[in-house]
């Protein structure tokens, strides 16, 4: 039982760690990225990248690839995302050319990786050592992941909670309108928050390379993932991004260890589902609209 | 040393992708068309989506590298003169309905002579009736069905070369129940597999035979595709002390599963792994761990055939990539079966080249190989790491066969 | 009835007959090609049919599709073929309207992810069934239907879709649906039952979804669910269906045809990178097409002085 509820919240942390940046994008910029999860792949590249060829450390390659993340992410918002923003009279008008453009990103950078590094899967070893924590054998590696989901959560949630900065940016997410009115500069808020975003999935994909098997076709996988925790968690919650994830994890390893681990994706689906239809807006959402 | 070579080719890779993108941007990258009298030889794989990952390591390094080999040499031999292959290839994102389009395309636009398979059990079902329509060679290297037998008499241009997944579970349970025989190991079995088509085939063939062996399956499970943690399962089955873990996964699981069961510190006296335990992959990321694994496929490592194969193979591709230890060399096996039917037919008649690899007798890497109703009686099931390198150890009766390691030494700190 | 409108019906059923009879012109490889063009002009408009007027973005495309599939899977060889696509046409039906009356209360947005969700979930629960309970995966699917066949089902498929999606545009019901799709509030105001409305038009929908993946399933042997619940298919349907511009019946068909093309044409003449180039040509068209195929021609059309002749498309 402590096993299956360690593993639970281990797995439950990887999810919210996955899902926090595209809370950012899709809840504060609008922007329904479905090019998310070949950017977190792309990480997972770079970090396999410096770690194999390199022998740099992936927790030191969180210094290099979180910042080009962030970058890459900016320059992305202002360059393409910038004049669909512009040109969109409504938010739905955004979110349809928000998926269009990004749908188009995605092969753009799912391409970039097949060229680079061929279609076939990749993986490496890094601190995949047994530790034990109350009695429980866990992986050291997976551990260090969701301590750094935690450490990375309470910061972003401190700093949108505690400054100003951040309470700009959850004014833009509840209302981009009334959020000019009180002379809040939405685009620089927008493009922050983009970035932001991009700054997370970075993160996301080093870690969760350390222990999963990826390949350049791999990203939709987390892009699903990512949309469902988002969506059951509130859009643009962080705290619901957590809890939703957290949510996630431990049914799924609840269920395999005591129904059947056949069915983990299909209770995993029926309580998103669930929640959807017990609280359309999310966990934690607000009903808008 | 090594080092070095990995920063080389770190460099290289990143000049590969600049040059990707210099290169689109320019839109230069078209194929040159060679002249004519050539032998066109299509082929359509999933070089995007869920198959691009087995695809890239077993079967496209393979077809490339056949073709640099022919055509170093002059071409297929035809007659008394050689001619070059011309290459048309397409991608068929790993769908069913873009195969059976593409294949459609080889045939009767590119007009190709001859066309090599796609990757995979689903992709060669779907292009199957394609080919035995416009009546070509369909050598199937990567797709392990029970229906061979059937579906070879249905499509009498069909090889199956990989063979029936009942093949594979019951040479895994015929070397338990030797093991048992020998007081090796004893009778409890921990079972899980991937709920897909390659994991529900094996372990529905598993489950009989290790009834009625008399083994005790004291925990069967299956996990869906792109399950994520699979620790559940490893503490599960390690709980109940089993003599032996059989796993029928795919590679991400297979990966997964041996690092979780090294964490937990999970040791049966043999660890069994499917898709993916072949793959050099598993070795540069284990290591000396792999040693005493044991998993589906392997070749007989011994055979200079197959150490001329490998470093062939490693030559070859970009960055010095070895084979998977499994359907890699039957892949290439077949196209050398391919090019010899050729040859000794000696022109492009395909109804005869069909003819010839029914009842022929070809000089392979994998050895002679000689079919019967389109199907090689011969298979390499069981493959076990030992000392770094893939052997395999069943069936016991094949030519090469090792004997294995029982028990699997426990796992390392890496 | 106008001269224009006769004209129009003429060249429409003079277009449908050259259509008809040409499985017997073209060689297999065009045939296939007609075959994805005709499955992505039907699937595409069926969505646009619910998602057009309501303004619901559905990618539940692909579970309606797999269940359609996964019907000829099961029961291909043992019924005859007509019985075969009744009882698809029936599951369809079914759970469309399970669906539809839990879930068409959510709001756009989520009904999204709702929609995605329940894929998902179709494809999980079927792989479970298999797996537990027939304990085979992957289906055999050896019926006898040739490649013309399926063309001849898509084409009458094509027909009845535009013929369904222009009367109901001319019913109340149509009427009732652009209504809400501009604002929910006023339609509940004007006396429409909301939920009824959006009910029937979704199961109208994901009933011709259902039927193509039924009519399709013969043409790939074997059917697992990775193959007959492809999420990309969803996606595919919802993006031609927007660059066409799912506001007109018309709209997702003068989409899914340039972009199956085009992406054909792509993944032909650069095997190789073809997902690098058609991410680059996908991000200009959008660019260059901001309000869809259906936004240039109606630009077009505004500049020039008569109004615009019923559009001719056909699949």
């Amino acid at each position: 039982m402590t096993n299956a509820i360690f593993t639970g919240l281990m797995l439950g942390g990887m999810y919210a760690l996955i899902a926090m940046g595209l809370t950012l994008q899709y809840g504060v910029a609008r922007i329904m990225n479905l090019s998310y999860g070949e950017f977190l792949v792309a990480a997972s590249f770079a970090s396999y990248w410096l770690f194999t060829g390199w022998a740099l450390n992936p927790l030191l390659g969180l210094a290099i690839v979180v910042p080009i993340g962030f970058g890459v992410s900016i320059i992305l918002y202002r360059v393409l995302l910038t004049p669909l923003v512009r040109r969109a009279p409504t938010r739905d008008a955004l979110e349809v050319d928000s998926l269009l453009a990004t749908f188009g990103m995605m092969f753009i950078v799912q391409g970039i990786m097949l060229t680079m590094f061929g279609g076939a899967y990749f993986s490496y070893s890094f601190l995949s050592i047994p530790v034990t924590v109350f009695g429980e054998t866990l992986a050291l590696n997976r551990l260090i992941a969701f301590g750094l989901a935690v450490v990375f959560g309470l910061a972003l949630y401190l700093a949108l909670t505690r400054t100003r900065f951040g309470t700009a940016i959850r004014a833009v997410a509840v209302d981009p309108t009334a959020a000019r009115l009180v002379a809040i500069d939405v685009t620089s808020v927008s493009a922050f928050a983009f970035a932001l975003g991009g700054a997370m999935v970075a993160a996301a994909g080093v870690l969760v390379s350390m222990f999963l098997t990826f390949s350049a076709s791999s990203g939709v996988i987390f892009t699903m993932k990512a949309l469902m925790v988002v969506v059951m968690g509130g859009v643009g919650n962080l705290l619901g991004c957590l809890v939703a994830g957290l949510a996630l994890g431990l049914s799924e390893s609840l269920v395999a260890t005591f129904v059947d681990p056949g069915l983990t994706l299909a209770v995993n689906f029926a309580l998103f589902l669930g929640v959807l239809l017990v609280k359309p807006a999310g966990l934690f959402g607000r009903a808008q609209r | 040393m090594l080092w070095e070579e990995n920063m080389v080719s770190s460099v290289t890779r990143l000049a590969a992708g600049l040059a990707a993108i210099a290169g689109v941007a320019s839109l230069s990258a078209v194929e040159p068309v060679l002249a004519q009298s050539s032998v066109k030889i299509g082929y359509a794989l999933s070089r995007t989506g869920p198959n691009a990952g087995g695809a890239a390591v077993t079967t496209l390094p393979n077809y490339e590298m056949w073709v640099k080999e022919v055509n170093a040499a002059g071409g297929l031999k035809l007659g008394d003169k050689r001619v070059p292959i011309e290459v048309v290839q397409y991608d068929d994102r790993s769908s069913a309905e873009e195969a059976a389009k593409a294949l459609d395309r080889l045939i009767t636009q590119d007009k190709v002579d001859f066309i090599l398979p796609p990757w995979g059990t689903g992709l060669n079902l779907a292009v199957g009736p394609i080919l035995n329509k416009a009546g070509y060679p369909h050598l199937a290297s990567t797709a392990v069905t029970d229906r061979a037998p059937e579906l070879a008499k249905r499509w009498p241009n069909s090889f199956w070369l990989l063979g029936t997944s009942a093949g594979a579970s019951n040479t895994l349970v015929e070397l338990l129940v030797k093991l048992r025989g020998e007081g090796k190991i004893g009778d409890t079995v921990a079972m899980v597999s991937v709920a897909d088509g390659f994991g529900i085939d094996l372990s529905a063939a598993a489950r009989p035979a290790l009834a009625k062996a008399n083994f005790k399956l004291a925990y069967d499970k299956t996990y869906p595709v792109g399950t994520q943690d699979l620790s559940p399962m490893v503490n599960e089955a390690k709980a109940l002390n089993p003599d032996v873990f059989i796993a029928f996964s795919y590679p991400p699981d297979t990966l997964g599963l041996t690092e979780q069961a090294r964490i937990a510190g999970f040791n049966p006296k043999i660890f069994y792994t499917g898709v993916g335990t072949a793959f050099p992959l598993y070795k540069s990321k284990f290591g000396a761990n792999t040693e005493g694994v044991m998993g589906i496929g392997g070749w007989s490592g011994d055979s200079a055939a197959i150490k001329d194969y490998l470093a062939r193979h490693k030559a070859a591709s970009a960055n010095g990539a070895e084979p998977d230890r499994w359907a890699s060399a039957v892949t290439y096996a077949s196209l050398q079966m391919l090019q010899q039917a050729i040859e000794r037919v000696g022109k492009i008649d395909r109804e005869a080249v069909i003819k010839d690899l029914q009842t022929g007798t070809f000089d392979t890497v994998i050895g002679k190989v000689k079919l019967e109703n389109n199907l090689p009686t011969k298979h390499w099931w069981v493959g076990q790491w030992q000392g770094g390198e893939f052997y395999g150890v069943g069936p016991a009766s094949n030519e090469g066969a090792r004997a294995p390691v029982v028990p699997k030494p426990a796992w390392k700190a890496p | 009835m106008s001269p224009t409108q006769i004209a129009a019906l003429a060249a429409g059923g003079a277009g449908l007959v050259v259509l008809a009879l040409l499985p017997f012109y073209i060689d297999a490889y065009y045939l296939s090609l007609s075959i994805s063009l005709l499955q992505f002009t039907v699937l595409a408009t069926a969505w646009g049919l619910f998602s057009g007027p309501t303004r619901y973005v559905s990618l539940a495309t692909t579970a309606f599709f797999g269940v359609g599939a996964y019907t000829v899977a099961v029961l291909g060889e043992l019924l005859a073929w007509p019985l075969v696509l009744l009882i698809a046409t029936a599951i369809g039906a079914l759970m469309a309207l399970i669906v539809g009356i839990s879930t068409l209360r959510l709001s756009g947005l989520h009904f999204v992810i709702f929609t995605f969700g329940l894929a998902e979930l179709v494809r999980q629960l079927v792989i479970w069934y298999e797996v537990n309970k027939t304990r085979v995966l992957g289906r055999y699917v050896f019926v006898d239907i040739t490649q013309s066949d399926i063309y001849w089902q898509l084409l009458a498929l094509a027909v009845a879709v535009f013929v369904i999606g222009w009367l109901i545009a001319r019913s109340r019901l149509g009427f009732a649906l652009r209504i809400i799709g501009e604002d929910e509030t006023v339609a509940k105001h004007c006396g429409i039952n909301v939920t009824l409305a959006k009910v029937t038009l979704f199961t109208i929908s994901a009933v011709f979804i259902t039927l193509v993946g039924a009519i399709m399933a013969p043409r790939w042997t074997y059917i697992e669910p990775s193959i007959a619940f492809n999420p990309t298919i969803s996606f595919q349907v919802v993006i031609m269906a927007l660059l066409g511009g799912a506001h007109r019946l018309w709209g997702p068909a003068v989409g899914s045809i340039p972009l199956t093309l085009l992406f054909e044409f792509l993944s032909t003449r650069f095997p190789a990178t073809s997902t690098l180039i058609i991410g680059i040509v996908f991000l200009l068209i959008v660019y260059a097409l901001p309000s869809g195929v259906v936004g240039l021609w109606e630009r077009v059309s505004r500049r020039k002085p008569e109004p615009p002749v019923a559009p001719q498309v056909q699949a």
